[in-house]
């Protein structure tokens, strides 16, 4: 179902009663919130349990979205608020650089790029891969930066703060992005270029 | 396309971080026109910095162009659309928040604070301290507490104060059971 209305309009005429055209706004960003919320936690039940949460409390608080900032930056608000909820409630850990968690996940996941070098001989699957080797707040930043359409101004309102802040964090997020590339996944990076 | 060629091994000295920040602000379009221009000649005639700068470039256009996004169950939408049927969309915050009550408060706590601060300066005999060290109390065991809380004004204070806070229990109170009233009827 494509309605070929704009985010806004679509949330008027959900204000007004039109409940089902929600289920496009729904289809537009759950992708993208769904790929946060897998940022967060590597399971993915945990992760569409969370982002359908997202979902339900973008609703319930809809009449509060008043337009001043992009649809997609009120919700990602929300994702953000969540995903720090539900971690605090689950008591999950958050990858962390430190965590020795994430070091056995690289070891895997080189090892099994190695093995299945032919089948995954893609930039994109290199790039996929090297991101789920960074921490959550490094991801989370790369994610929102180029996928998810928004400005140094608008992540930090998302995470709640400062856009210097969100530029220096985004500095290093893709220099440690490069590092792991350059760790894991140099052999691939030449074979891709060969 | 020039991955790591440049590696950060070769080049560890004090400026480095400081390339990177000035090449990614470039790359982004977050610099001044000034130091954009800085820039593109450092690039044009510097060879470490055109170096780590088509190694950014590569880095970047590897992201904006192989970044994917992951899917859920193909039940996703549905799933949500069923749970927000429960739901009804709560009213506007600031349909419910009067701004002048907010006000009325915090206007009400700064005149009390400043009235108790009147009060208590105003019970100091200032003519008998010479020194800053006669107006602090030698022994906190020594001063009569009762002489503090029998007084009218602090009695009134704390009555004021307790009925304030039981006024915002009830607010609680009444917010959580209008949400669960909302819960069942929805």
């Amino acid at each position: 179902m494509n309605t070929g209305l704009d985010d806004s309009e679509i949330i008027g005429k959900v204000l007004r009663g039109e409940s089902q055209l929600y289920a496009e706004l729904v289809k537009r960003y759950q992708n993208f919130v769904f790929t946060i919320t897998l940022r967060y936690t590597t399971q993915r039940e945990d992760a569409e349990e969370i982002a359908q949460d997202v979902f339900i409390k973008a609703y319930r608080n809809l009449a509060d979205f008043r337009g001043e900032s992009k649809f997609s930056t009120w919700l990602y608000t929300i994702v953000n608020t969540t995903c720090i909820t539900f971690l605090r409630k689950k008591k999950l850990d958050i990858h962390s650089l430190d965590n020795e968690q994430v070091f056995e996940v690289a070891d895997s996941v080189d090892s099994g790029f190695r093995a299945n070098q032919i089948e995954q001989k893609s930039k994109v699957q290199m790039v996929n891969k090297a991101i789920q080797l960074l921490s959550a707040d490094d991801a989370k930043v790369i994610t929102l930066f180029y996928k998810g359409e928004q400005s140094l101004d608008e992540i930090s309102k998302i995470l709640g703060i400062d856009p210097n802040t969100v530029k220096v964090k985004l500095h290093r997020a893709r220099a440690r992005l490069k590092d792991k590339m350059q760790k894991h996944f140099a052999e691939e990076v030449k074979d891709v270029l060969n | 396309m020039t991955y790591f060629k440049y590696s950060p091994q070769e080049d560890s000295g004090a400026g480095q971080p400081d390339m990177e920040a000035r090449l990614w602000d470039y790359i982004d379009g977050n610099s001044s026109a000034e130091e954009r221009g800085f820039v593109e000649k450092l690039i044009e005639s510097n060879q470490q910095w055109k170096l780590r700068y088509q190694e950014l470039l590569d880095v970047n256009q590897l992201l904006a162009g192989s970044l994917e996004l992951d899917a859920p169950s193909l039940r996703f939408t549905k799933n949500v659309m069923e749970e927000i049927s429960k739901y009804t969309i709560a009213p506007a915050t600031k349909s419910y928040i009067d701004k002048k009550i907010i006000w009325g408060i915090a206007i009400f706590f700064f005149t009390m604070i400043f009235g108790f601060l009147v009060y208590m300066l105003g019970q100091i005999d200032w003519s008998a301290a010479t020194g800053s060290e006669k107006i602090i109390p030698q022994n906190l065991k020594n001063i009569e507490w009762s002489k503090y809380f029998n007084n009218t004004y602090t009695n009134i204070f704390l009555m004021v104060n307790t009925i304030l806070g039981l006024m915002l229990l009830d607010m609680y109170l009444g917010k959580k059971k209008k949400q669960l009233n909302q819960r069942h009827s929805g």
